[in-house]
């Protein structure tokens, strides 16, 4: 994982203070896929100390503008899953090396984990939530359910929204592609060759085939 | 001669068919399932003494238990929980073949201990040849018992009664009643009084749902990001914790400075003897106070031991004398002591080294007390032992603690002990609010269990050909599968405990992957000592028909006489085989090696009697594949002094899809041999025939998990 440190925005924390913060280092940037995707959303190399205390911000998630207050070096996932109840993104490795997170800022996939709360402020954030819901699949999320493309289901909406991100740039992709494309995401139970299937059946109905 | 100085717990696969009948139950609602199931008919059965597995409690009580509601929903409860292996599916399915409804009429309750009878834990590959069966015979009871008494109501014979599609219909009259309508009388449901005699099971033949693949029934919900999993929950004010973990496993706290907390008033802080901890309103928060602490404690001490001399270590404390567990198991048959003296043997040493779970869901537990009664949602794989180990830790009676285990982020034998609901409880207690406490990933590398670390020592005497002698003795790492599968007239399996520097516990096929690695890889070495086709040195030597079958069926399937050709130029092929807990496989592999090992194609044959879900075997049977390829290739826990060096998953990597090869599956259907369990057995065979398969590339006999060129 590329420990890019290019400046996006400033945040008034530096990414060393915010390593410090998290202690035990290793915090990768959003850079999500085999080499496919990189989100920029990293954290300026500031001087500035933020101090402890909480600081108001908005988030946009899914369409909705949510008031939250949070410790400046909390990541985004932790907001969403702590502060907002939003807990489609799992929290597996908190480091940036399974996928289990994985969510759209602006539309292109990043690690919730590997991104800070007040870094998100004026981005569009889209979580599982939001694609289709039990009743309502996507494509893709339906091919999952056909291809029995889960077990314990743990890395699965990691890995949907991984996919769909993917299926978006490479609407005919193949088997070799599909697996290159979606490699950062980690699969404990196995599931690779289901996942894989899913994602080619999906394609293939996206573009109206059987 | 065979002596078996401790019996195997684990049962025959056909010993369940001898067990006594089971005995039915009758009763209308209790109070606490009207509240979960609303009213109707509940049916429980008691299992009889081969059925039953043994609850914690040790006590053989109710083995499964049935509603049929007032809206036709029939709800099946018990103690298995789900972790991604399908149990949930399976026994829905095994519900709706004998009620004959529909899978999605099924309802399932799982590992809730205030409701749930202890069928037993979620482990050993039990919950397919022991749990289907009794969830079967309860299904077809109340089959029968719904029978009987529409076939009284409308004084018709019973034998005209038939059940189809949730509905109960006297054809000859026309007459028809819906589950959900017979189990709103109360009235006629007071006529359930007689427990119902044997009722049939539905024979293989007539399966419409046992046997199908019948898609994992929560798969709409974990698709879409519905599922909420143990580390998902939340409580009104729930409060996050977190646990200040010693430097090192063996360290005892000397000195914390709690005071330092004083001024933080969003922060509960506890200290228990060793044990400390904080709750507080964000995970962050929590981990942000316990750090501050850390930075206060001092400790002392460490376990001994590091990667270095792990195995040396474990073969010098192996011990030899004793008995029950804490000694050695040895199966013999012949004159193994003279067979080997007059001989010249063949030697030969392989290790193991520790490997983790790595569940993608860490360990995760939300505790509540409410007067005095704790609530814990945890994801475990022994539910009634959490409870029991919560009982014990905060000397609760019976009734004032409830255990409930939502279908959870993988397990792999991993999750069997309570320890983030103890810790979340004892949080809790202290916060006097619900406590959610999530492990770390760096957490779970360092303190939970690993797979046991072993040394396997293999000897061997020739004749003609043919094998002589035999010994297999296993130092530390488990006795499953050690059972000698090859012919020989003389042989001897020993198990010898060890001292473990690291904590150890169960893992998927417990020690049958280290086991059958050892086996599989020396009687490889036999064969070209006696200058065989390592297949045709197999099945010459092969006992059971059902390992046979597998054999076969892999070798044809993956070409092997033509594969074998060639070899020796960087590319390579290698089988194996095994049996564990009443089902076979075989395993044949292509490996390509040059500064490493490309594994190019696998073909496993796997038979586990009559096949419940074709497409959930199919899942559990490539998982095993891809995670052994993981202790094959990839995995080992790095130690020193008792502490984790390799404690992330940036450095304790595991398969991931760039590994992943492209795999063959032959799933043989014994439709008439009873179903035995899926997640275990197909995970031994890859490594044993990666390695022989790098042998037959490049002529090195790699004898160490994971396999490593260098070195
Ligand atoms: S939890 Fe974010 S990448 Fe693993
Ligand atoms: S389905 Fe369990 S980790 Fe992917």
């Amino acid at each position: 994982m590329a420990d890019s440190t290019k400046t996006t925005r400033g945040s008034g924390l530096s990414r060393r203070g915010f390593l410090k913060g998290i202690s035990a280092g290793g915090v990768a940037t959003g850079l999500v896929g085999g080499a496919a995707v990189q989100h920029g959303k990293v954290v300026e190399a500031a001087p500035a100390v933020v101090g402890p205390g909480d600081t108001a911000i908005k988030l946009k998630i899914n369409g909705e503008v949510k008031s939250l207050t949070v410790e400046p070096r909390t990541t985004l996932l932790d907001a969403l899953r702590n502060r907002l109840d939003i807990t489609g993104a799992k929290k597996v490795c908190d480091r940036g090396t399974c996928g289990a997170c994985t969510l759209w800022i602006d539309g292109q996939p990043a690690y919730a984990c590997s991104v800070l709360a007040i870094d998100a402020e004026d981005s569009e954030i889209t979580t599982i939530e939001s694609l289709g819901t039990p009743e309502r699949m996507t494509a893709l999320q339906q091919a999952f359910v056909n291809n029995d493309a889960q077990q314990c289901g743990f890395c699965t909406p990691g890995m949907i929204m991984a996919c769909e991100a993917f299926l978006k740039e490479n609407p005919s992709p193949t088997r070799d592609q599909v697996r290159d494309g979606i490699s950062g995401n980690l699969c404990r139970c196995g599931t690779y060759h289901g996942i894989i299937d899913a994602v080619l059946e999906a394609a293939k109905t996206m573009k109206g085939g059987a | 001669m065979s002596r078996i100085l401790f019996n195997d717990p684990l049962p025959e696969p056909e010993r369940y068919e001898l067990a006594e009948k089971p005995r039915y139950r009758f009763e209308l609602d209790r109070r606490t399932f009207l509240q979960l199931t609303g009213a109707g008919l509940l049916i429980t059965v008691t299992g009889g003494a081969a059925f039953a597995q043994r609850g914690a409690s040790g006590a053989r009580t109710i083995a499964a238990r049935i509603h049929i509601g007032e809206d036709g929903i029939v709800t099946v409860m018990t103690s298995k929980v789900e972790v991604g292996q399908g149990a949930r599916t399976e026994l829905a399915q095994a519900a709706a073949e004998e009620l004959r409804v529909p899978v999605d009429r099924v309802r399932m309750i799982m590992a809730d201990t205030d409701v749930v009878p202890d069928d037993g834990g979620t482990y050993g590959s039990l919950t397919t040849p022991r749990t289907v069966p009794l969830v079967r015979e309860a299904a077809a009871a109340a089959r029968e018992a719904l029978v009987q008494l529409a076939a009284s109501v409308w004084q018709a014979p019973a034998g005209e009664v038939i059940v189809a599609d949730a509905v109960i219909a006297h054809p000859p009259t026309s007459r028809r009643i819906t589950f959900g309508e017979l189990a709103k009388q109360p009235a006629l449901l007071r006529l359930l009084e007689a427990p119902v005699e044997g009722a049939a099971l539905t024979g293989e033949a007539a399966w419409t749902t046992l046997g199908a693949w019948v898609k994992k029934t929560t798969g709409r919900d974990i698709v879409t990001g519905a599922q909420k999993y143990p580390s998902d929950l939340v409580r009104p004010g729930m409060r996050y914790g977190a646990v200040l973990r010693p430097p090192a496993a063996g360290a005892r706290l000397k000195h914390v400075d709690l005071a330092l907390l004083k001024e933080w008033n969003d922060v509960v802080t506890v200290q228990d003897g060793d044990f400390v901890a904080c709750a507080a309103p964000t995970s962050f928060r929590a981990a942000q106070a316990i750090a501050a602490l850390q930075k206060t404690a001092v400790w002392e001490g460490a376990t001994a031991g590091t990667t270095a001399t792990l195995f040396a270590g474990l073969k010098q404390n192996a011990k030899t004398e004793g008995r029950g567990r804490s000694g050695p198991r040895v199966d013999e048959e012949g004159e193994v002591d003279a067979a080997f003296s007059a001989q010249a043997v063949t030697r030969a040493v392989y290790n193991v080294s520790y490997i983790q779970h790595v569940p993608m869901e860490p360990r995760a537990a939300v505790a509540e007390w409410v007067e005095g009664k704790l609530t814990v949602w945890t994801g475990t794989q022994r539910p009634h032992g959490v409870l029991e180990e919560l009982q014990e830790a905060f000397g609760l009676g019976a009734g004032m603690v409830r255990v409930i285990v939502p279908d959870s982020g993988g397990g792999f034998g991993g999750k069997h002990t309570g320890d983030a609901a103890l810790e979340a409880a004892r949080i809790a207690k202290a916060a006097q609010a619900p406590v959610s406490l999530r492990w770390t990933r760096e957490e779970e590398f360092q303190w939970a269990y690993c797979r046991p670390a072993g040394v396997i020592e293999m000897a061997a005497v020739l004749k003609e050909g043919a094998l002589h002698a035999w010994e297999h003795s296993n130092i530390n790492s488990g006795a499953a599968a050690i059972e000698m599968p090859y012919a020989a007239p003389h042989w001897r399996t020993r198990f010898l405990p060890s001292e473990s520097p690291l904590r150890e516990g169960s893992y998927r096929a417990l020690a049958g992957a280290a086991n059958v690695f050892a086996r599989e890889s020396f009687i490889d070495e036999l064969a070209l000592e006696a200058g065989a086709d390592p297949l045709a040195f197999r099945l010459k030597h092969v006992q059971d028909d059902r390992l046979r079958a597998v054999l076969e069926a892999a070798a044809s399937k993956f070409d092997w006489m033509a594969a074998r050709q060639g070899g020796g130029s960087g590319t390579g092929v290698g089988i194996a085989c095994g049996m564990l807990k009443g089902s076979y496989v075989a395993t044949a592999v292509r490996v390509r090696v040059d500064n490493a090992i490309h594994v190019e194609h696998v073909c496993q044959a796997f038979e586990c009697g009559a096949i419940l879900n074709p497409g959930n075997l199919r899942s559990q049977v490539e998982g095993c594949i891809i995670m052994g390829l993981g202790g094959a290739l990839l995995e080992a826990v790095e130690f020193e002094e008792g502490r984790v060096l390799n404690a992330s998953l940036k450095q304790y990597a595991v398969p991931r899809f760039e590994h992943v090869p492209p795999l063959d599956l032959v799933l043989l259907d014994r439709r008439d041999l009873p179903s035995a369990g899926a997640g275990e057995t197909p995970i031994v065979g890859i490594a044993p025939a990666i390695a022989n398969a790098v042998c037959h590339a490049t002529g090195r006999r790699l004898r160490q998990l994971p396999l490593r060129l260098e070195g």
